[in-house]
């Protein structure tokens, strides 16, 4: 496993912990279909939760949320619709939300987490 | 959280105030700018960020609205970047909110968070002051130019950290070296002496009543006649300007992007645009920014035609507005801007295209044919308006000999004649909404009270009768004869005055 990819992976268990922590129930984690992968898929209470996760070992190359593009969350729709196709009377609303983690090689792991994002 | 702060909208000389508010809300990263931006403030949003960053106050990773009020104003330019920046930054609680509620913000911001100074720093510190706001917050590079305005306090700083610091950001401050304008010598507009031109004493009479009267004036003459020179030496026979005057002159300058310097410019401006001019270029013009052209930079002071036939005609006619009401309309689809227009038209001319025509020691070459058509190009609308036309001749080697043995005039002798018969005229006319002989109408100086004796205007009276002036003409020539009472420092003019204001007006009748 790349490096990279072992961060990422670190970096959705945090924010899976993070979720869980927050009483958020989670339903599936790193679902994948012909459009792509979803990180984090969650119930809030009625609501089914579709969660993007980004990591970054620092912000030197930007904040992590700089990277989830117009075109990204565009993307992230359409998998959520794929979702909820192949989980029918899943929930009648969804939301897709933005998680920021930040795991610096020493201090203490940062993690932010923006609701409703598009 | 929202920021809310002020800016200006310059449109013409006038300004508007801009209220400007940024919202910070929970969404993805992101800056966005509405309210009728142009491409130059819609830019800004890339500049503010960049900055904020770069001089340690960084923005949220959040969505940035920054709305600019009212929407329907067009708004242009780099100056509100400074104000969208302290927006944003009161809205993530960085600097606080209050502070930057009750001060207006002019300035652009470089990529490294220092403050570059804008145009037209002085009139928009005017309509901030005039808004009724008591404190402003401009570049370092424009704090002369705006401390200049007399009531509001003027905050300079030369860069965005230093500004946040101002309103109670917690940041250790930074030296940061000033962004300066290159620093242009301005032009002195005042080329010589009045005492070192050789020239028949009436021409240099002729400028002393254009100056005390403020009458237009149209110079015929030979090429080597002295006319650009009697020209460039009328701003320095003009008083010196008042208060009023010369914070409009500065406020032009500074939109214009001429430098201001320390002071307010005291001197009357002149202007002597190309005769390749345009109409824009003569009046001021644009799409979206309206700027100030050579007309509405020389308010106040002298524009000088030199060739004056050689002008378009389309341009020439762009005057005849500015001459008329003393203001200069540009009308555009979205908006109107208005200037100052209030300048001294100063028009030279050769009789003819070879230039020679009438004089003494040459002959003309020239068809008659086309030097008809030559000063033809003159329209008649515009000519009317002209109170003074004068031939000015070459000077003859006896006048040569006589200008060494004669003390000649100096220009502060002149300015102090001048600035005596305009005192005198401004005593008549204090009950009276003009300050100036060449603004009164004829029907007013034909009236009960100035109307002057049938022996003293029959010289005028015959002109008129025999069709050699039109009646236009004739009340021109009595504003000319005031102004000739005023410098002889009589009551009222006599028949020598009236004569020779008829023999002011004579040279396109030659």
């Amino acid at each position: 496993m790349a490096a990279k990819d072992e961060l990422g992976a670190r970096g959705e268990s945090l924010a899976a912990d993070h979720l869980t922590g927050n009483g958020l129930e989670i339903l599936d984690r790193n679902w994948r279909c012909s459009h792509g992968e979803l990180d984090i898929v969650a119930r809030d209470r009625d609501e089914v939760v579709f969660v993007e996760v980004k990591t970054r070992s620092s912000v030197l190359f930007g904040h992590p949320f700089e990277s989830i593009t117009s075109t990204k969350v565009a993307r992230l729709r359409r998998l959520a619709a794929a979702w909820c196709e192949e989980h029918p009377g899943s929930s009648a609303t969804i939301r897709i939300d933005a998680i920021a983690v930040i795991v610096p090689t020493r201090g203490t792991v940062e993690i932010e987490h923006l609701k409703r994002v598009s | 959280m929202i920021g809310r702060t002020y800016a200006v909208s310059l449109l013409g000389l006038e300004g508007a105030i801009v209220e400007i508010e940024a919202d910070l809300s929970n969404n993805l990263p992101g800056f966005v700018l509405i309210g009728l931006p142009d491409t130059a403030l819609g830019e800004a949003k890339d500049r503010v960020r960049a900055a904020a960053t770069n001089s340690g106050c960084g923005l949220p990773n959040r969505k940035i609205t920054v709305n600019l009020s009212p929407a329907a104003l067009p708004k242009h330019g780099s100056g509100f970047d400074l104000g969208i920046a302290v927006a944003a930054l009161a809205a993530s609680g960085t600097i606080s909110a209050e502070s930057i509620d009750r001060v207006v913000h002019i300035g652009e911001l470089g990529l490294d968070g220092r403050l570059r100074p804008v145009n037209g720093v002085l009139p928009a510190v005017l309509a901030a002051s005039r808004a009724g706001f008591g404190t402003v917050m401009v570049p370092s590079g424009n704090a002369d130019e705006a401390s200049l305005v007399p009531g509001i306090r003027v905050i300079a700083v030369p860069s965005l950290r230093d500004a946040a610091i101002w309103h109670g950001g917690e940041f250790e401050p930074e030296p940061v070296e000033i962004i300066t304008r290159p620093s242009v010598e301005a032009p002195t507009a005042e080329s010589g002496d009045l005492s070192d031109m050789i020239s028949s004493g009436d021409a240099i009479d002729a400028m002393l009543v254009a100056a005390a009267g403020g009458h237009h004036v149209f110079l015929l003459g030979p090429p080597g006649a002295g006319k650009t020179m009697l020209a460039a030496r009328l701003p320095g026979l003009l008083p010196d300007l008042d208060p009023h005057a010369a914070l409009e002159v500065s406020s032009i300058r500074s939109l214009a992007g001429l430098p201001v310097g320390s002071g307010l410019t005291t001197r009357p401006p002149l202007e002597a645009p190309h005769h390749t001019a345009t109409a824009a270029a003569l009046v001021g013009g644009g799409s979206t920014q309206i700027r100030p052209g050579a007309a509405a930079r020389a308010s106040d002071g002298v524009l000088f035609l030199d060739e004056a036939p050689e002008f378009a005609p389309a341009a020439l006619d762009a005057l005849r507005q500015p001459l008329e009401t003393g203001i200069i309309s540009i009308h555009r689809a979205n908006s109107v801007a208005h200037f100052p227009g209030r300048f001294q038209l100063v028009m030279a001319a050769n009789p003819c295209p070879c230039g020679q025509w009438g004089a003494r020691d040459s002959e003309c070459t020239c068809p008659p044919n086309s030097r008809r058509r030559y000063l033809a190009r003159l329209s008649g609308p515009l000519l009317d308006r002209i109170d003074i036309q004068f031939r000015v001749e070459r000077i003859t080697s006896a006048q040569l000999r006589l200008a060494g043995e004669r003390p000649s005039l100096t220009t502060a002798d002149a300015r102090a004649t001048v600035t005596a018969a305009r005192q005198r005229a401004l005593a008549r006319l204090a009950a009276t909404p003009w300050r100036l002989n060449s603004h009164v109408p004829g029907s007013y100086l034909r009236g009960r009270e100035l109307r002057l004796a049938p022996q003293v205007t029959s010289g005028l009276d015959r002109a008129l009768e025999r069709g050699g002036i039109t009646m236009r003409g004739y009340d021109r020539v009595l504003r000319v004869a005031w102004t000739l009472a005023d410098l002889a420092d009589d009551e009222r003019p006599d028949e020598t005055h009236v004569g020779q204001a008829l023999y002011l007006r004579k040279a396109m009748s030659q």
